[in-house]
């Protein structure tokens, strides 16, 4: 996984709720291509018109927040679908943090395997960078997970909490499978002694075999 | 000394909890991992690429079910991408020494109707796949969740899941349901109620005496939308309902073990003090058909209401989004929704593509017959679904009233087989998300039961079939 510290970049606003993750990718594009192909198509049924030319008025194809890096945007992004093709879509678009009031659970879990950092804050403070963006020069930000600290074009900062397991995971850009793997001795104690107490979860072979 | 009360979720929960991890993260472990078509054949070949072992191949399952054909003469390469992924799906299941349950086999079906319908699902285990709609499994009193393709991968090399421990919350739905009035309108008029973002970060646990006298396709269909109540997690607590309905399937415990299982079911529900983190409390017997106007979940009125107006709205975000949502839709505010022409029906998927949803989708078109402008399909939610119902008469019954019967799969709810509704058109359809372009390019979803589905497809718009009788 790729390791997160310190980003500075281009930051975007896109201030709108429940952008659900067919948004961030259809469905239709989850089969038939590859990982690194999945960013021509993010926010696709908003980002081209329907002659296949870029919209004009969608945000992240506006010249002032093209490359963006920091997405900045509503309550409950990411809800709906488990598709992890989100995260590999808006990460190959360019992203790597994304800053918003709430995010949905399954979407959560599936950034930060992605080296993606998510950073909740209070609605007004999303808010108040999303205006800054809008109303500042160059809309820049830098997003340190060192310090836990964003900071706006104005020089403005921001503190931001997260989970210490979820922190020191992006810094190292760990391997979770590799770590638990390690922890294998403590998965088969487990199965015994579960074994032994609901015996019935491990007897899977059916009763009468499906026709 | 007298132990501290627990819910349902943390019973279940602690008990699958291997080890706890620094910051807040436990490993736990997983009883049951369903894998489908879309990752499944690709997680476990970048497992055996990473030269590791499917940890616990007999807790796991697959099952082809989102790109595969639902046409009544499909084969395994009758989609474009149906092929490659079944076959890749079934070579590495079968070289992990997973059961992979075949087109062609009573085991084939949506993942989310086959668990339960296998006994594959049972109270208090823990249940991963890769969907979001896993939740469904907490109808059976299952801890069940989506995961995404990595957390896949986790699960497949460990038999276990690094996870952060959700807050709880009770919605008790109390009340007699009122004749006419079915599961998917109870959960929908919740969502409309509490918000699509109101379970977010919570298991949800659905209480009270509606929810007690439903069924378990009721339950199962009640779950199905915790996801788009925000929560990655809805269960409801295993009663006689749900034990009598895995007794005798064919992956339940049998005999002595199911008594065994049984006694330990028994232990599972929410002791009577137990404490949540929030709680909400319905009044079911309030609860009419309901329809959603607009492409969120809770964007729902009864069938009886008129389109809302954004003008009443006061947030700006949420006047924008409904006007777009209006826009999206093709509707005026203030119009009433009954009334509304539609072009499609779809009568399926995890949410209602049970025995119990087609029953309900015959018993209104029974004797009746499609409107001319509408196309109208029942695509049962599993074979073993779509024996029962031939064997029922339920497909002659909605084919001579000119529904078209179809094979098992997710099918139209996200379309990735081709199943889709074609731009600009109007379904009403028994699926979970009416998220712009869900169902196709600009298609337009109203989401709601199977028997305002079935009515909108005699009528030819949006109709109440409790006047359908």
């Amino acid at each position: 996984m790729q390791k997160f510290a310190q980003i500075s970049g281009t930051a975007a606003p896109m201030m709108k709720a429940n952008i659900d993750t067919d948004v961030i990718i259809p469905a239709k594009r989850l089969v038939g291509h590859k990982r690194e192909e999945l960013a021509a198509f993010a926010f696709e049924a908003h980002r081209y018109r329907p002659d296949g030319s870029d919209n004009p008025d969608f945000v992240l194809n506006m010249p002032r927040y093209r490359g963006a890096s920091v997405l900045i945007t509503g309550e409950n992004f990411g809800c709906g679908s488990s598709r992890e093709s989100a995260v590999w879509a808006m990460a190959g678009f360019g992203f790597r943090c994304v800053v918003a009031p709430g995010f949905g659970d399954i979407f959560y879990n599936n950034a930060f395997q992605n080296g993606m950092l998510l950073i909740r804050l209070p609605k007004e403070q999303v808010e108040r960078l999303a205006a800054e963006l809008e109303s500042g020069a160059a809309p820049s930000m830098t997003v340190d997970l060192q310090e836990q600290v964003i900071t706006a074009p104005s020089g403005r900062q921001t503190r931001f909490e997260i989970d210490a397991e979820r922190r020191q995971a992006l810094l190292e850009g760990r391997d979770e499978i590799g770590m638990t793997l390690a922890r294998d001795m403590d998965i088969l104690a487990f199965q015994e002694r579960d074994r032994v107490a609901r015996p019935w979860i491990y007897e899977t072979s059916p009763r009468n075999e499906p026709a | 000394m007298q132990e501290h009360p627990r819910t349902l979720f943390d019973k279940v929960w602690s008990s699958h909890v291997v080890t706890k991890l620094s910051g807040g993260v436990s490993l736990l472990a997983v009883d049951r991992h369903l894998l489908h078509d879309l990752e499944g054949g690709g997680s476990l070949t970048r497992i055996a690429d990473r030269s590791l072992k499917v940890h616990n191949p007999e807790l796991t399952f697959s099952v082809p079910d989102h790109a595969v054909s639902t046409a009544p003469d499909r084969r395994v390469d009758s989609t474009p991408n149906s092929s490659r992924l079944l076959c890749e799906m079934k070579e590495r299941s079968d070289a992990a020494g997973i059961t992979y349950f075949d087109l062609g086999s009573e085991g084939q079906g949506i993942v989310h109707v086959i668990g339960p319908e296998l006994g594959l699902s049972q109270p208090g285990m823990t249940i991963v796949c890769g969907d979001s709609h896993t939740c469904t499994h907490g109808g059976l009193g299952a801890l069940s969740f989506g995961i995404g393709a990595t957390e896949t991968m986790h699960v497949l090399a460990t038999q276990t899941l690094r996870q952060v421990r959700p807050k709880t919350m009770r919605i008790a739905l109390d009340g007699n349901i009122a004749p006419g009035v079915a599961a998917k309108d109870i959960i929908l008029a919740t969502i409309g109620e509490i918000g699509t973002g109101a379970g977010r970060g919570h298991a949800v646990e659905y209480a009270g005496s509606a929810i007690r006298a439903m069924s378990i396709d009721q339950r199962l269909t009640v779950c199905n939308l915790s996801i788009e109540l925000g929560a990655k997690i809805g269960m409801i607590a295993p009663d006689d309902t749900a034990f009598s309905y895995l007794a005798g399937r064919p992956y339940a415990p049998k005999g002595e073990m199911f008594d065994r299982a049984c006694t330990y079911w028994r232990t599972l529900p929410s002791d009577a003090d137990a404490c949540f983190d929030t709680e909400h409390v319905i009044d079911a017997s309030k609860i009419a058909p309901q329809v959603t106007w607009g492409t969120s979940p809770q964007d729902v009125i009864a069938v009886d209401q008129r389109i809302p107006d954004p003008a009443r709205e006061s947030d700006p975000q949420r006047r924008q989004a409904m006007e777009a949502a209006l826009s999206y839709m093709g509707l005026k505010p203030g119009d009433a929704i009954e009334g509304t022409p539609v072009n499609w029906v779809f009568v399926g998927s995890c949410t209602n593509g049970r025995l119990s949803d087609t029953r309900e989708a015959a018993r209104v078109a029974a004797g009746r017959k499609v409107a001319p402008n509408v196309r109208a399909w029942v695509v049962p939610g599993s074979e073993a679904t779509q024996r029962a119902a031939e064997r029922e008469g339920l497909d002659k019954i909605l084919l001579s009233a000119g529904f078209e019967w179809r094979k098992a799969g997710c099918s139209m709810c996200a379309g990735i087989n081709g199943d889709i509704v074609p731009p600009d058109q109007r379904s009403v359809s028994t699926t979970n998300r009416n998220f712009v372009g869900r169902q196709g390019p600009n298609a337009r979803t109203h989401l709601a039961s199977p028997a305002m589905a079935s009515a909108a497809a005699i009528a030819g718009h949006i109709a109440d079939p409790r006047k359908l009788g």
